[in-house]
């Protein structure tokens, strides 16, 4: 039930954004957010954005697992 | 990047599985929770169990709401869906729920009031194009879901929604952690932390398990990979006699939470002793309805009452059933919930108890261990 799933800002006006993954666009709430613009990953729960992903860090994550291959 | 199928490369999750058996002693057994639902239902949908050496075991965790949610509240509901011009609002995992003699989806057959939303904000709009009729939303869910219902009752009081209700059964993580360690049965030597409740709520809330009962803690995400490495870093936290809280999951969870989103929790939300199924009465772990926003509260609203079913004033009395839990069939819910039993120690699992004729609420919620099992191992 706590499952939050990646999407992409694609337009915003006050609390309300257009949020988009796998081409499937829907209306979610930002108010959670502070300063989230178009372009900004976020994970959305039950309609509302709850957190923006941090690319970097989701990039460190990768490179360091690929670095684990022996 | 798209941050889901990136962390399902399998190719990476077998070289963490690598890592992972070098980082083990051999001659010692590790026994770890994952404390949600939904690491329970991805430990089952990609076979991570097969991955582990065999001295690391799973065990699963109270953490899915559906299935701590108690009978009485589902009840509560079906005895408000009764009501004259009242439509049940909810999201869909709850409907199949077994109350103590019918579940919402068995009574929507009869009365067609029960919409399941999508968003808080969803049923919020279902009372504004239903002004003749109550909407009751059917607020579950911790901390990730909690905000999100709070937001909807500071919009319905702003805007002056007042057919719009929530019946509030919420609960809060830590204090369920502290209970289960408290309880030294069974042995934990480490927690993989909820991903989402902690994107809210941060790490520091988890912080006495590793000061006070010297546990080691990983908040880690929920794909595959996020969980293969999150028991890596319990492995490294435990060896290196280091226990703390780690946060695995960091491109989500900031240390400190989302702190908008904690103020509207404490705008809306006191704490109140609270029931879970499986666990009993848990103090300060419920969320109940600031009296500021009593006007929007389900229970300040329509009073239940035993036996007899009459109307009074603007609230109404309804009947509630006798409790009759599932453990009278003999299911072990309460004990899988804990992690002192898996769902094959039940005599009912597979067989009077499946996804489509659930007794338990283990088995009802796609996160409950017990369909988790029977749908993935």
């Amino acid at each position: 039930m706590c499952l939050a799933i990646p999407m992409e800002i694609v337009k915003i006006k006050g609390d309300t954004a257009m949020a988009r993954a796998d081409g499937l666009e829907r209306e979610v709430d930002v108010r959670f957010l502070k300063d989230v613009k178009k372009g900004d990953f976020v994970v959305i729960h039950a309609g509302f954005a709850i957190e923006k992903i941090d690319k970097k860090n989701a990039e460190e994550t990768i490179k360091l697992y690929k670095e684990m291959k022996r | 990047m798209k941050y889901v199928d990136e962390f399902r490369d399998k190719g990476l999750i077998k070289n963490v599985a690598e890592k992972i058996k070098e980082a083990v002693n051999p001659k010692k057994s590790y026994r770890f929770m994952e404390v949600c639902g939904t690491h329970t239902m991805s430990i089952a949908r990609f076979g991570l169990k097969h991955l582990l050496p065999p001295n690391v075991k799973m065990l699963s965790g109270p953490g899915c709401p559906v299935c701590v949610t108690p009978t009485s509240f589902i009840d509560k509901a079906i005895a408000y869906a009764g009501l004259k011009d009242t439509i049940i609002a909810t999201f869909g995992d709850m409907v199949k729920v077994p109350g103590s003699t019918y579940s919402l989806q068995e009574v929507r057959a009869e009365t067609g009031n029960i919409k399941v939303v999508y968003s808080t904000l969803d049923a919020l709009k279902l009372a504004s194009r239903n002004p003749g009729k109550r909407i009751v939303f059917l607020g579950v869910g911790f901390e990730t879901t909690a905000p999100t219902i709070a937001a909807a009752i500071m919009e319905a009081k702003s805007k002056g929604v007042d057919n719009f209700f929530v019946l509030s059964g919420h609960k809060v993580m830590p204090p369920a952690l502290k209970a289960l360690v408290k309880d030294k049965d069974p042995r934990i030597d480490g927690f993989i932390l909820p991903a989402h409740v902690s994107a809210i709520i941060g790490a520091r809330p988890y912080a006495f398990i590793s000061e006070r009962y010297g546990i080691s803690n990983v908040i880690a995400g929920f794909e595959p990979l996020d969980i293969m490495q999150g028991i890596y870093m319990l492995i490294k936290q435990i060896e290196d006699g280091d226990p703390r809280v780690d946060i695995q999951y960091n491109r989500v969870v900031r240390a400190g939470g989302n702190k908008v989103a904690q103020n509207i929790l404490k705008r809306v939300f006191d704490s109140v002793d609270a029931e879970w199924r499986g666990l009993g009465v848990i103090r300060a772990s419920g969320l109940r309805i600031k009296r500021e926003f009593s006007r929007i509260d389900a229970e300040k609203n329509f009073k239940t009452k035993s036996r007899t079913v009459s109307r009074t004033g603007t609230g109404a009395e309804i009947n509630l059933p006798r409790v009759r839990d599932a453990a009278d069939k003999g299911c072990i819910c309460g004990k899988v919930l804990k992690g002192l039993s898996e769902p094959k120690d039940c005599k009912l699992f597979g067989k009077g108890c499946t996804p489509e004729h659930p007794i338990g609420a283990c088995m009802v919620s796609s996160e409950g261990t017990c369909s988790a099992w029977y749908l993935h191992l």
